[in-house]
């Protein structure tokens, strides 16, 4: 290719020997500061762990593995849904795009409900992150490392439902086709990102 | 702003995607045009003026502490102004000081030397140096702006509430940070934690659009081995922010947490690990004095290559000493903990690996050496500038050999040799740098030369009273003085040395003073200076093939690269520069080799400033 | 002023290996300094611009680079070698000396606590006594002590011992020091621990064995009473 250095330089033309576009570079380089983020919380789990085995239970004992286990089936299947949409779109499916976005939406937010569900019957049971409700058992570091990292990942699959929303809205208009679906392509990492990291932090905090 | 938005705008960054629409085609309102603009060197110019005023912040919170250090007791000339919280009478109160030191250095590390390095170069040179018309998503970038506005408002607004700003120390190690029962202030260090989490979201926002830049959108011929070292550092800075500041911000959220409801992550009465808030603390602040120093390098590699008229010494060599300082940045922030407790083998490994990664940094500082030897060496003011950045960090490198051995260590720790050894590395190193890329750049960035004469007054007074501020307080940290304390006097044992505080802090005071010239300069040059040719220092970079100040989208022609940044005096053309973009002779201006070979059109050298 | 750069005078057994250490690292340094700051300002004498002086044309040189890369990695090497047996004998609990004296010192804002194991020399005991402010030891013999903190983190600091370890709350760690003459030393704190931080401060008393033990004993009957 002959990058002829007379043609006039058209902003919205892209830069020339480009691999991949802009959008879906930067979100996978957001979802690195992402890792970091989840390496901090993580971290700072096991360590404390280390440090004071005493605090922890059994699993099971307080945390409801069953329930989360079927949370963690629900968000599993939302990828292979967002896999669907992906490949409808990549074929021009319109159609295909939007159920499989709905139905992407639809397990996430059941997803966060059960979330809100769990934590509602955990606090009701006594089990909070609050250091004064604890002094007698001396569980409270169990207690805030378990709702600071299952808190955070579940606000991020609040933040990523409510962009997968906006994204149908913008299928409905038909703003996407098959040459052109940077949106429904960087929703899509995010949200296999955020499944991934609730495959890790359903294995160390539930199940060891 | 809405979710929905906030997708609909990253959507519409992508120049590559069917939302996007430039807004340079068209004439912009004034608040589109100068206050939310997306034009990187809008935003760059909005980050210096912004980071100017915290470094104004930072130098008066600077000065009251040596204030009080000079004159122990004394009242403040006009320190009356203050409530009788902090200063009753004039007379700076114990935990009054106790925020001046944490203030000053938290406005200076992240409010000023930051923003300037990377919010100021990192705006205005990535793209121009790349051929660029503009960054990779220019509404993120303005976005990453006023989040620091944003950031930098509250942590001016602690200052104001009830038991004034953080006092803990800019480090606000765990316990005394966790609660108002150690330190008194309560609010203010929940405002601190606050402001420095959105100022993060800052820099991560600006660090994804760099890096995405550097990779997506440089001009053709622009390979890897070409970028000049500005926008390398830059880029590798980009990397270090992206990946350093996460693991800060989850530490703030815990401390944050551990003081607003009541969790115990760093409380040990709740079995927390106060060492665990220093270890996420230094594992993100090793990699930010990094951050902190290898913009600058950048810099000063740049203005020593042009003002030298030279090639830099060991470009290749200069790329790979700041790869290796990024993935050694990672491994040695126990050097920071040798005195808190750690297992002492632990102890030795992190000696190990912190004595390794002075060696990149030697390396530089002999290329620069290198780089000057047979050159042709211009004094303009940002060479001034740049040459004490290499005299300065000599010093601040060879002080940080005494540290890294964990046994001399011991003593020296938490002393005002500390304190000497980082404003060493921080004034004399970044500071300088900064000065140098700011005189260097301005024609660009303002399209009007800086005075020159007034410049290099500026520079000389700042060189020499810098030294008197600093480098007796190698001396004050070898006889024992240890940092942060309100009055040293209250030790016998440091009782005569306080005539030489009261000499520092004289210099302080005057070095402070010095920087009103360089105010003048910078805003009579402005509006008064000369007019800035395109090319001013015959330098060879993409930057200097457009207007001064460059139009909205750049170039008007996309640029081809035909060679590395720094051919000066290449035997190749007359002029002593040979710009990037200059086909070769015997190319015809569509970069294929002519049927006939001409002799290539040489550079018309123009007039240098200063000369 | 005292613009010296000679550490001032140690009184611990391991201060002088401490000390050489320094002034080691410090003639390295030195020199180091007035070669590159003497050689910089060389070049800008010899190649500052003159009429008609083009610069050389050279991009570097890889036997250079490969000797000043490999020539500061065995100077650093070495000293951080050099460094390591004072370090061990300072920090390392393994290596601390089995009969000594045992303390402890509890740090809490914004004073001293110096807790002495009374007379069955054990601590924990109800004839413990506690001073405050007031470390007092015998001349020439190993003493023991384990930190502690209440509230923040705190740092002991012996200037004259070359001694410093952060005490940090929730934790007990050991140091040890020996000194070699008797007098009065300080003892500081060298870690911000809130406003009273500078005035935490105690003093070191080193006396000889006979004079230490009639002052424990007395400390120890004041106890009783």
């Amino acid at each position: 290719m002959n990058h002829s250095a007379t043609a006039v330089m058209d902003p919205r033309h892209p830069m020339p020997g480009m691999q991949v576009y802009n959008l879906k570079l930067g979100m996978w380089i957001f979802l690195l500061s992402e890792v970091m983020f989840f390496t901090s919380l993580i971290g700072s789990y096991i360590i404390l762990r280390f440090a004071h085995p005493e605090h922890w239970t059994e699993p099971g004992v307080i945390l409801n593995v069953s329930l989360t286990a079927v949370n963690t089936f629900l968000l599993i299947c939302s990828s292979v849904t967002m896999v669907k949409a992906f490949a409808a779109i990549e074929q021009g499916d319109q159609k295909g795009l939007k159920l499989w976005l709905l139905a992407t939406i639809l397990i996430g937010a059941s997803f966060v409900g059960i979330q809100f569900f769990e934590y509602t019957k955990l606090i009701h049971e006594g089990f909070v992150p609050n250091f004064a409700a604890y002094t007698a058992e001396g569980a409270n570091l169990y207690g805030a490392t378990f709702y600071l990292m299952t808190g955070f990942h579940g606000a991020h699959v609040t933040i990523g439902v409510l962009c997968l929303s906006f994204v149908l809205f913008r299928a409905m208009k038909g703003a996407y086709t098959s040459e052109s679906y940077g949106g429904v392509e960087i929703i899509g990492l995010y949200w296999h990102f955020v499944d991934l990291v609730w495959i890790i932090l359903f294995t160390i905090v539930y199940l060891l | 702003m809405s979710t929905a938005q906030l997708v609909s705008s990253l959507e519409k960054e992508d120049r590559t995607q069917p939302g996007y629409t430039d807004e340079g085609l068209h004439e912009l309102s004034f608040i589109r045009k100068y206050v939310f603009s997306t034009d990187h060197k809008t935003i760059a110019k909005q980050f210096l003026f912004l980071s100017l005023f915290f470094l104004v912040v930072g130098g008066a919170l600077a000065g009251m502490m040596r204030w009080q250090l000079g004159f122990p007791g004394q009242p403040l000339p006009g320190g009356g102004v203050f409530p009788d919280t902090m200063a009753p009478g004039g007379i700076i109160l114990p935990e009054f000081y106790n925020s001046l030191v944490t203030m000053h250095g938290t406005i200076m590390i992240f409010f000023a030397i930051m923003p300037l390095l990377v919010g100021v170069f990192g705006n205005l040179l990535i793209p121009l140096q790349l051929g660029a018309p503009d960054m990779a998503f220019p509404r993120l970038n303005m976005a990453s702006f006023w989040l620091a506005v944003v950031a930098g408002t509250v942590m001016m607004a602690s200052f104001l509430v009830e038991g004034g700003a953080a006092g803990a120390g800019w480090t606000s190690y765990a316990p005394l940070s966790t609660s108002g029962e150690w330190t008194g202030v309560y609010l203010g260090q929940q405002l601190w934690l606050v402001s420095l989490i959105i100022m993060g979201a800052s820099s991560l926002t600006g660090a994804v659009n760099y890096i995405t830049t550097v990779i997506n959108m440089r001009a053709p011929g622009m390979t890897w081995f070409r970028i000049p070292l500005p926008t390398w550092s830059l880029f590798i800075t980009a990397i270090l922010i992206l990946l350093a500041i996460p693991i800060l911000t989850g530490g703030l959220i815990m401390l944050l947490f551990d003081q607003l409801i009541g969790t115990t992550f760093f409380i040990p009465a709740g079995s927390g690990e106060p060492l665990l808030w220093q270890h996420i603390f230094w594992f993100f602040g090793h990699p930010e004095v990094y951050i902190l120093i290898l913009p600058a390098m950048g810099i000063v590699s740049e203005v020593l290559s042009c003002r030298a008229r030279k090639p830099i010494f060991g470009y290749h060599a200069m790329v790979l000493a700041m790869v290796s300082i990024a993935f050694l940045g990672w491994v040695v922030w126990g050097h920071h903990m040798f005195q808190s407790g750690m297992n002492p083998m632990l102890g030795t490994s992190f000696m190990i690996s912190t004595v390794v990664i002075a060696v990149p940094s030697a390396i530089k500082t002999f290329n620069w050496l290198g780089t000057l030897w047979r050159g042709d060496i211009h004094f303009d003011t940002p060479m001034l500038h740049a040459l004490s950045f290499v005299s300065m960090f000599i010093i601040g490198g060879l002080s940080g050999i005494f540290m890294a051995a964990p046994a001399v260590d011991i003593y020296l720790h938490d002393t005002y040799f500390i304190v000497a050894h980082l404003h060493y590395v921080l004034f004399g190193g970044s500071l300088f740098g900064i000065f140098a890329g700011i005189t260097f750049w301005f024609p660009k960035m303002f399209g009007r030369m800086m005075g020159e004469g007034l410049g290099k007054v500026h520079f000389w007074l700042t060189f020499i009273f810098y030294n008197l501020v600093f480098f007796p307080m190698h001396n004050l940290g070898i006889q024992g003085m240890m940092r942060r304390l309100y009055d040293p006097n209250e030790y016998e044992f440091l009782q005569p040395l306080q005539e030489m505080s009261t000499f520092i802090s004289i210099s302080a005071f005057l070095l402070v003073g010095t920087q009103s010239l360089f105010a003048f300069n910078f805003f009579w040059s402005m509006f008064r200076g000369r007019q800035a040719p395109a090319n001013p220092w015959n330098s060879n970079t993409l930057e200097w093939t457009v207007p001064s100040p460059p139009p909205h989208g750049n170039f008007a022609v996309m640029p081809t690269v035909y060679r590395g940044p720094y051919e000066y005096s290449s035997p190749e053309v007359d002029a002593d520069f040979y710009p990037q973009d200059r086909p070769p002779p015997g190319a015809g201006p569509g970069g294929q080799a002519a049927p006939e070979p001409t002799p290539g059109p040489a550079p018309t050298p123009e007039p240098v400033a200063g000369d | 002023m005292n613009w010296s750069w000679m550490m001032p005078e140690t009184v611990s057994t391991y201060g002088p290996a401490i000390d050489q250490l320094y002034y080691v690292i410090l003639v390295i340094t030195g020199v180091v300094f007035f070669l590159t700051e003497g050689a910089l300002i060389a070049f800008l004498v010899m190649y500052r611009h003159k009429e008609g002086r083009k610069a050389a044309y050279i991009h570097g040189s890889t036997k250079a680079e490969v000797v000043w890369t490999v020539v500061p990695f065995l100077i650093v090497m070495a000293i951080a070698l050099a460094s390591k047996s004072s370090w061990d004998l300072v920090k390392n609990p393994a290596n601390f000396p089995a009969d000594a004296m045992r303390l402890v010192v509890t740090a809490k804002q914004f004073e001293w606590n110096v807790t002495y194991p009374g007379a069955d020399g054990r601590i924990g005991t109800a004839d413990d006594f506690t001073v405050r402010n007031q470390l007092h030891i015998p001349v020439n013999r190993a003493v023991r002590v384990n930190l502690r903190a209440e509230d923040v983190i705190h740092s002991f600091f012996l200037p004259e011992f070359r001694l410093k370890q952060d005490a940090i709350p929730g934790r007990e760690i050991p140091v040890w020091f020996e000194a070699t003459r008797t007098g009065e030393f300080t003892l500081g704190c060298a870690e911000l621990c809130g406003l009273g931080h500078y005035r935490m401060k105690g003093t070191v008393y080193v006396h000889t064995e006979a004079d230490f033990q009639s002052w424990a004993a007395s400390r120890a009957e004041e106890q009783q009473q």
